[in-house]
């Protein structure tokens, strides 16, 4: 009771690393309030997977192992998980905003009756004073999160309605082992005990997934294109350059949208959100969809040939002009300097 | 045998690309001086539903937004394009709702309108951007939910195929109607608006709006119903007072931030060789590469 739960999601027979990130902060969340941390994993041959949980610093691991719940289907999650808390009553549950915690976040809250915060940022635990009501919150979850295309920022609070719920982006909050040697209290769950016939109704009749290969999250340089690359061709000089200097590829949403880059190479609010060491941005103009995805990058290079870019605004160096003329010159030079 | 579709339609202020004149002094938007627009996705989401009424004979495709009046704008834009007919669920009391008591009126006034067979909505609102309407009216009607929806395949004896985009692949789901779709921007943009219906549903307006307007216009809407954009309120939703509003909202805004862009000081380089050669050294000499 009265717990922190992180719900699960479980891809290609893995924990999802945002899920991952979910338990490191939620760790530090059940710290902070003196309560314990708990995981929700719902799929099919789940097992041992509770061993990297506990390893994240989960204390409770909540495995639903069955058939019916793979591949991941709205209806049935939903039962298990609003049974789960029903009988659990967590004070805070969080999953990832990715397509899976998008689809099954809202449905979860609207059974629930508890309200759920899109997309956040960042946690807080802090207290809130309802001036009107005459009412001391404490120690509430500071849900925060950007909205209106990431031109604001808002912190949500939820002071009256249990869970606290709240999806959280991708790559936003850091993943950390809490103790190799952690060991829980596993709970298999009894899945036949929520499940209804009328949750099975809806059929996945084709999957095709790609393996992710690209890891721009982890990478410590990026290097980026935009709709300024100018074509898919053009982004070549890209991989090449990256090649070279030991960078990933990322991309800006328009360069995305006409098909020069993967949408796994996406950054930015709709994609995945970066903290490199190093970051060139190449052809990128700078909107704050994009920027929000990467301000954090400790340098940031801007290779833009219109001089008053939004992009120089953050940028570090701001190197002008063309970038098929830019690009393969650092890719010579680089070599030369260091052979 | 057609189908009966209600696209849910939202107006937002255009946040993508915001201008000079929608900033303020300090480097902030100004909000109110964005322009109202259709919601993006909610065009994706209203082309779908006009394609299965190209495909499927006897079809009607019905808006429904929630929204100031001014937002009766939506609903004569969906008829512009192709849609049937338009309600605009408007009422004071709906103020300050979050996803789950927009859900909620939302999901009350569906069920006063003639009983749907496909919800569709956009996937996400460029203003509030949380994805999360379309699934918790699902919720709320007790109906299947298909997000991230890119096509809608076929809607045949009472079963809907719909191939969805994730973030790693696609996969095509089947689901019993009726059932709510939410549509991504992936799917095909909406068609235009088509002259003739622009002509016919040019002087579409709401009760409220035509009080305003002149006796000329009572008099066409007498003889052309078609003109008439019904309102809906909460009285005429059956909806429970405690649910609505900000006292239905369990989220809320404790605090917003404007985000300024803060310049910094860059160093301004050209693409000259020996320019960009001594970045290049830099950035090695201090091991930020290499
Ligand atoms: C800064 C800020 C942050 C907020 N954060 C949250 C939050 O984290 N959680 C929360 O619960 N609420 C939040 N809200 C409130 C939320 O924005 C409103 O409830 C809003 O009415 C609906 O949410 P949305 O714009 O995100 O719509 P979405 O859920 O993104 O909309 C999805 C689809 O639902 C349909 N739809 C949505 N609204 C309407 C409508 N009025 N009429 C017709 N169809 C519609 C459309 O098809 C739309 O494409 C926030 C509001 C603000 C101002
Ligand atoms: C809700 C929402 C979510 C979004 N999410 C994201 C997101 O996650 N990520 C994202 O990136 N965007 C996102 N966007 C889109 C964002 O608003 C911008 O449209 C997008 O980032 C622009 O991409 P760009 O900078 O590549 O293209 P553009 O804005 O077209 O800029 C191209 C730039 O290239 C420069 N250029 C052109 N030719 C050359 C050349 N030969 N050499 C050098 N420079 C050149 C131009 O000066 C310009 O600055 C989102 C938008 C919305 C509304």
């Amino acid at each position: 009771m009265n717990n922190v739960f992180v719900i699960c999601e479980i891809d290609e027979g893995k924990v999802a690393d945002v899920s991952l990130e979910l338990l490191t902060k939620g760790r530090s969340l059940a710290d902070r309030l003196n309560c314990k941390l708990e995981a929700v994993a719902l799929g099919h041959d789940l097992k041992g997977m509770e061993k990297e949980l506990f390893q994240y610093g989960a204390d409770v691991v909540h495995v639903g192992d069955d058939k019916r719940l793979s591949p991941y289907t709205t209806l049935p999650h939903t039962a298990v998980i609003t049974g789960l808390f029903s009988e659990e009553k967590p004070q805070i549950a969080l999953l990832g905003a990715t397509t899976f915690g998008r689809d099954l976040g809202p449905r979860v809250s609207s059974a629930l009756q508890s309200g759920l915060t899109a997309d956040c940022t960042s946690l807080e635990i802090g207290d809130h004073e309802d001036k009107k009501a005459g009412k001391t919150y404490k120690d509430l979850l500071y849900q925060i999160r950007p909205a209106f295309g990431g031109n604001i920022v808002a912190t949500i609070i939820n002071p009256d309605c249990r869970p606290q719920m709240a999806t959280v982006r991708e790559g936003v909050m850091k993943k950390e082992i809490f103790d190799k040697n952690h060991k829980g209290k596993l709970n298999i769950l009894d899945v036949n005990k929520y499940l209804k016939p009328e949750d099975l109704v809806v059929k996945v009749v084709e999957r095709h997934m790609e393996k992710s290969k690209v890891n721009i999250k982890n990478s410590s340089i990026i290097v980026s294109g935009g709709y300024g690359m100018g074509s898919k061709e053009n982004f070549d000089m890209l991989y090449e350059l990256a090649d070279v200097i030991g960078a990933e590829v990322g991309a800006s949403r328009a360069a995305v949208d006409a098909g020069f880059a993967e949408h796994d190479r996406q950054i930015g609010q709709t994609g995945v959100t970066v903290r490199p060491k190093l970051y060139i941005a190449c052809g990128i103009s700078g909107q704050i969809q994009h920027v929000a995805g990467m301000e954090d990058s400790s340098m940031i290079i801007a290779v833009n040939n219109d001089p008053n870019a939004p992009i120089n605004k953050i940028a570090d160096y701001v190197i002008t002009g063309d970038v098929s003329e830019i690009i393969p010159k650092m890719i010579k030079y680089y070599k030369q300097n260091t052979k | 045998m057609g189908l009966k579709i209600i696209v849910l339609a939202k107006q937002v202020p255009d946040t993508r690309n915001v201008g000079k004149d929608a900033m303020k002094a300090d480097g902030t938007v100004n909000r109110a001086a964005l322009p109202a627009i259709f919601n993006p996705e909610d065009l994706n989401a209203l082309e779908q539903a006009l394609r299965l009424k190209d495909k499927y004979k006897g079809t009607t495709v019905t808006i429904l937004s929630m929204g100031p009046g001014r937002a009766a704008d939506i609903i004569r834009e969906g008829l512009y394009r192709g849609a049937d007919k338009g309600y605009l669920l408007t009422d004071r009391a709906f103020a300050g709702s979050d996803t789950l008591a927009t859900s909620y009126a939302i999901s009350r006034a569906i069920l006063k309108l003639e009983k749907a067979d496909i919800i569709i909505a956009g996937r996400q609102a460029i203003d509030g951007d949380t994805a999360q309407v379309g699934p918790q009216v699902a919720e709320k009607l007790g109906m299947p939910q298909i997000t991230y929806a890119e096509e809608i395949i076929s809607a045949e004896k009472n079963k809907i195929v719909v191939k969805r985009r994730l973030e790693r692949g696609v996969e095509t789901v089947e689901s019993p109607l009726p059932a709510v779709i939410t549509v991504n921007s992936s799917a095909p943009a909406c068609r235009p608006r088509n002259a003739k219906l622009l002509m016919k549903y040019k002087h579409a307006k709401t009760i409220t709006e035509s009080q305003n307007a002149s006796e000329d216009y009572i008099n066409l809407t007498a003889d052309r119903p078609f003109l008439i954009i019904p309102e809906m309120s909460v009285n005429d939703i059956d909806a429970d007072a405690k649910w609505l509003g900000l006292t239905g909202s369990p989220t809320k805004v404790k605090k917003i931030e404007n985000i300024v862009f803060q310049a910094k000081e860059a160093k301004r380089l050209t693409a000259a060789d020996d320019e960009i050669n001594d970045l290049m050294k830099e950035l090695i000499a201090n091991h930020t590469i290499g």
